[in-house]
């Protein structure tokens, strides 16, 4: 006999169906029990569901500085909210309080709205509410059934204007997210970060609510604060460790030219670690916490100087001289000069080609130059007829190749892609087929033209210079570096003669020779010139000349001069190397090799109007 | 009466259980607070399509090729287990588990579903392999490590509800292979133990009548002390085992046991879930009016919680309704694993019910309070493409197994 024996399978089978409909029985004996004889009971406390969830929000995370000096943190702030059984006990309440709290019939609706949205949660009415103002409304307690005062973090920004664009800011969800659902984990009033690495990092910055329960009445009225002991308490989000100097970005803000617009980056070389990032004007993000009014935001967002745009990410500027590296550079690498080669046309002041004629920012012209003065020089002729020497198609392809028409790659949000054809039919397409002439050639070999870039990739192009090997890490903020991706493919001897280059802008006729002697630098200077208004100056260099630890580029919008804006950045390199015992360096003692390059078509400058609107700050990333 | 062609109670069973379980479906999304699951009973639809063709594929295998790929089944779903244990993620309110496989971040699977079919078809393999029903510890000891290592698997997720329901499929694939009450007993006696082991006063009542019962029915002698030893270290190592829980799984079993102990955190999801099932009353608040799922008392109420909004919509009445439903359809798989014709399907039918009676079980008394809340699905009722699929195989296979004893003229009495 099997245990597949027919008798036995039907003895079986009788004895599951039993056991079946015994264990239904029993179900439905524990529903009838519930639903039935217990059914009224439950129907009250369902009625009068007497536990109310208030969340209690989670901290944001802190953000550091390299050192772990901390950037942003929380402090108490009073929050006042209510909670109700209807509706109307709603309205009624909010009317009784409309006065003590200013509310005005638009911001009621919108109450009423959200309560609609979470009826068993607390309505906030205010964050950020001053003390006497919350002793008043608990004086008052008696006729205001279910008001709830607890403390609630709040976001604090130390530092203020200073690092205002790295950091960002916080603004509460708005409705349209909410109902959206495009943000997880998102809820009535959580903080979401809306600007700098507050939105690039939102997620491991939130943190996670706790909940904590209040008991009332069936009248919405709170009867007890918190039964029992049983609160799930809020986690503080995780603490973001930027690569960020903080004393030095302070110092930038400090230096950096009163009133004038602009920016400063300020990079390790090696690691690709953004030291310091600084962009004028600037805004306080305290100003955004506990909520801004449409007003303030309208002037904020719409002014004329445009302060919530990082100049340094989201500004696209001719590159001007310190762009000559590059075509030297190529030309170094395709064999086709030597450092002590010279051009076929010595500068007189200009150079004459097709009918046009191509003027050098010296008027008086430069002479019969080799590459290396021509670089520390900064001779437009001699880099004209270099760049018709590489051919277009070749200046396309290398910038391509190092990189100039793509996004540096930082951690943070609204980077604008840096304008650079990668072949002729870009000019094939914008002009049509026989509308151009090899005049763009000119044009893109001494930086102006179809090309323009962020000041963080002309830093990070300054990098890969700097670097032995002629590659550099992408520039970051936290993220833990990625491995150099974009290399100059130059080998070291034409490194160090571009260097040398470079050292010699600073160095040759310098009047405070001794001065500098500890510490020498190398960069270049740049002036775009600029359809809008005075001219934009550059200047991007590094130091140690030897062994460069550090690169730092600025540039300041209608500053004329590059050698304006040299200064400052030869004392930020100081401050980095030397301490607060650095020397300062003022525009006098620093004799540099200036031009004023003269550019035959340049593109407008920006900040234009189109790439605002393109990169609006309010923008949220998820 | 015809009773040739295809199985049609079942096929009705099913059909109204789907029904009313989408309709269930639609009504957990209609809330005043906005949910993300408001839509979710049209993605269920788009399950029940792909369910529908499962079924019609497994409708075609025949019981020969299954018993042939058991093995490699097997093999392959302990294989995805395990893969699961490394890169798995969480969904939902268990964001913390490791119970789904996903590609490119998109879940597309619980292979704890699968496994359990792949483990019904191995024991079905192994037991109707047998001549004689198993009856000692060295018989139980191959149907037992067939089990243990897709539990095991499954418990290290964790997934406590899963674990459970792969020993509801063992304890009636036993039964049904012919295995002795007093066996069954002996075998779950460790787990009994393991239960009783937080009062040392009930342990030692249960070791006694143990001792009693072992001496009673006499197996080996070395069988007798197994067993003893095991239900004597099942409760010296539940303290250790208990600290080994997460506490959100230990919280989970002591408001089981007392809800009131922690009204807030974790016995707020029965309280609320009582409240909504006894606010229904006799006859409920009507369909899609439930307040408490309304007013997002209820939890998941679109997956764990789902037949909470029928005891509350559609009071006792619709629970009478239901359940009834679920016992006919448990009951017709009853039938057909009797009318089979061989052993295999036999076994493969019974497996498949014990495994839908442990998840009917599970989430509906976990609904009232009379279950820990483990989180796995109501069969035809949650929201979840993995677990609908597999019980979409599981009827296909019924419905093979029993259209084949039909075909063969085969109609007991």
């Amino acid at each position: 006999m099997t245990w597949h024996d027919r008798h036995r399978v039907m003895r079986r089978a009788t004895a599951g169906r039993t056991l079946v409909l015994g264990i239904f029985g029993i179900l439905t004996l524990v529903f009838f029990r519930v639903q039935v004889i217990n059914s009224s009971r439950y129907q009250l406390q369902s009625e009068e569901n007497r536990l109310r969830p208030v969340p209690l929000r989670a901290p944001r995370g802190l953000i550091t500085d390299r050192d772990g000096e901390v950037l942003v943190d929380n402090v108490p702030g009073y929050t006042i909210a209510v909670l109700a059984s209807d509706a109307d006990s709603l309205r009624a309440t909010l009317d009784r309080v409309a006065n003590i709290l200013r509310l005005d019939s638009t911001r009621i609706d919108e109450l009423m709205r959200r309560y609609r949205r979470a009826r068993y949660e607390p309505v906030v009415i205010e964050r950020n509410v001053p003390f006497e103002l919350v002793s008043v409304l608990e004086e008052w307690r008696v006729l205001i059934p279910g008001l709830v005062v607890q403390t609630e973090p709040k976001r604090r920004y130390p530092y203020a204007d200073t690092l205002a664009h790295v950091i960002g800011y916080v603004a509460e969800i708005t409705e349209a997210e909410l109902n959206s659902g495009l943000i997880p984990g998102a809820r009535n009033g959580t903080l979401i970060g809306r600007y700098g690495l507050e939105n690039q990092y939102d997620l491991a910055l939130r943190g996670q609510d706790g909940v904590r329960f209040v008991e009332v009445d069936a009248l919405g009225r709170t009867v007890s604060e918190s039964p029992g002991q049983s609160t799930l308490e809020a986690q503080q989000g995780d603490t973001i460790r930027t690569t960020l100097d903080v004393d030095l970005q302070r110092y930038v803000a400090q230096t950096f030219p009163v009133g004038r617009r602009g920016a400063l980056v300020a990079m390790d070389p090696r690691t690709g670690d953004v030291l310091a990032m600084y962009s004028a004007p600037t805004f306080d993000p305290n100003a955004f916490v506990g909520g801004m009014d449409t007003q303030d935001w309208r002037m904020l967002s719409q002014a004329d100087d445009k302060p919530l745009f990082n100049r340094a990410i989201q500004g696209l500027y001719p590159p001007a001289s310190p762009w000559k590296l590059m075509v030297a550079g190529s030309a170094l690498r395709r064999g086709l000069v030597t450092p002590e080669t010279h051009m076929e046309i010595p500068c007189r002041g200009g150079l004459q080609f097709g009918n046009r004629y191509f003027r050098c920012w010296r008027e008086r012209g430069h002479g019969d130059l080799t590459l290396r003065e021509a670089i520390q020089f900064s001779c437009d002729v001699y880099f004209y007829q270099l760049g018709l020497r590489l051919e277009l198609e070749t200046l396309l392809q290398d910038g391509t190749q190092m990189g100039f028409s793509e996004l540096t790659g930082i951690d943070l949000p609204g980077e604008v892609q840096p304008v650079y054809p990668a072949s002729t039919d870009y000019f094939d397409r914008k002009y049509g087929p026989r509308g151009w002439t090899q005049a763009v050639t000119l044009n893109l070999a001494i930086g102006q033209g179809e090309n323009s870039q962020t000041l963080l990739g002309m830093v990070r192009f300054y990098a890969m210079l700097a670097n032995a090997g002629g590659a550099a890490p992408p520039p970051r903020l936290v993220a833990t570096g990625a491995p150099a991706s974009r290399s100059l493919g130059l080998g070291e001897r034409h490194l160090a003669e571009l260097r040398r280059s470079l050292l010699a802008v600073v160095e040759e006729g310098t009047a405070a020779r001794s001065r500098i002697a500890e510490l020498r630098m190398a960069g270049k200077t740049g002036t775009a010139q600029n359809p809008h208004g005075p001219s934009h100056g550059w200047f991007i260099g590094f130091a140690p000349w030897e062994d460069p630890q550090i690169v730092v580029g600025a540039i300041v919008e209608f500053a004329e001069h590059g050698s304006d804006v040299a200064p400052l950045v030869a004392n930020v390199m100081g401050r980095h190397l030397m301490g607060e015992d650095a020397p300062t360096i003022r525009s006098g003692n620093l004799d540099l090799v200036v031009p004023a390059d003269s550019a035959p078509a340049p593109l407008p400058i920006l900040p234009d109007s189109t790439l605002l609107r393109s990169s609006t700050p309010r923008r949220t990333r998820t | 009466m015809t009773r040739r062609g295809i199985d049609r109670p079942l096929l009705a069973a099913v059909a109204v259980l789907v029904s009313v379980g989408l309709a269930a479906l639609y009504s957990a999304g209609q809330t005043d607070v906005p949910t993300a699951v408001a839509d979710i009973w049209q993605r269920q639809l788009i399950w029940l399509g792909i369910g529908v063709l499962a079924a019609a594929l497994a409708f075609r295998l025949s019981p020969r090729m299954l018993e042939w790929l058991a093995p490699s089944l097997y093999g392959i779903s302990l294989v995805l287990l395990a893969v699961t244990l490394v890169v798995g993620t969480g969904a939902g309110p268990a964001a913390g588990t490791k119970s789904w496989i996903a590609i490119g971040g998109v879940r597309i699977g619980q292979p704890a579903e699968i496994a359990k079919l792949a483990t019904i078809l191995m024991l079905a393999r192994h037991l109707s392999s047998l001549r004689e029903p198993p009856g000692g510890l060295r018989d139980l000891m191959v149907p037992g490590f067939i089990v243990a290592a897709p539990f095991v698997l499954v418990a290290l997720q964790p997934d406590l509800g899963s674990a459970i329901v792969f020993l509801g499929i063992f304890f009636a694939a036993l039964y049904w292979g012919g295995v002795s009450p007093k066996w069954l007993l002996l075998v779950a006696s460790p787990l009994i133990s393991l239960m009783l082991a937080f009062s040392t006063v009930y342990w030692g009542a249960w070791i006694v009548i143990l001792t009693a019962f072992i001496i009673l029915v006499r197996p080996y002698v070395l069988e007798g002390l197994v067993i003893w030893g095991t239900n004597t270290l099942m409760g010296v190592i539940a303290l250790g085992l208990w600290e080994q829980l997460k506490p959100y799984q230990q919280n989970r079993l002591l408001s089981f046991l007392n809800p009131e102990i922690d009204p807030r955190a974790t016995g707020w999801h029965i309280i609320q879930s009582k409240i909504a099932i006894g606010s229904g009353g006799l006859l409920g608040n009507g369909f899609t009016a439930g307040t408490q799922k309304r007013l997002a008392f209820l939890p998941a109420q679109h997956t764990d919680f789902i037949y909470s909004v029928i005891g509350e919509e559609l009071g006792f009445l619709g629970v009478l309704v239901t359940l009834s439903l679920f016992a006919v359809f448990v009951l017709i798989l009853v039938r057909i694993a009797r009318e089979a014709t061989e052993p295999f399907s036999s076994m493969l039918v019974f497996g498949v019910a014990g495994m839908m009676m442990a998840h009917i079980l599970v989430n509906v008394g976990m609904t009232v309070g009379v279950m820990p809340i483990t989180g796995i699905p109501l069969p035809f009722f949650s929201y979840g493409g993995s677990f609908l699929v597999t019980s979409a195989l599981g009827i296909g296979l019924a419905l093979r197994v029993s259209w084949d004893s039909r075909g063969l003229g085969y109609v007991p009495t």
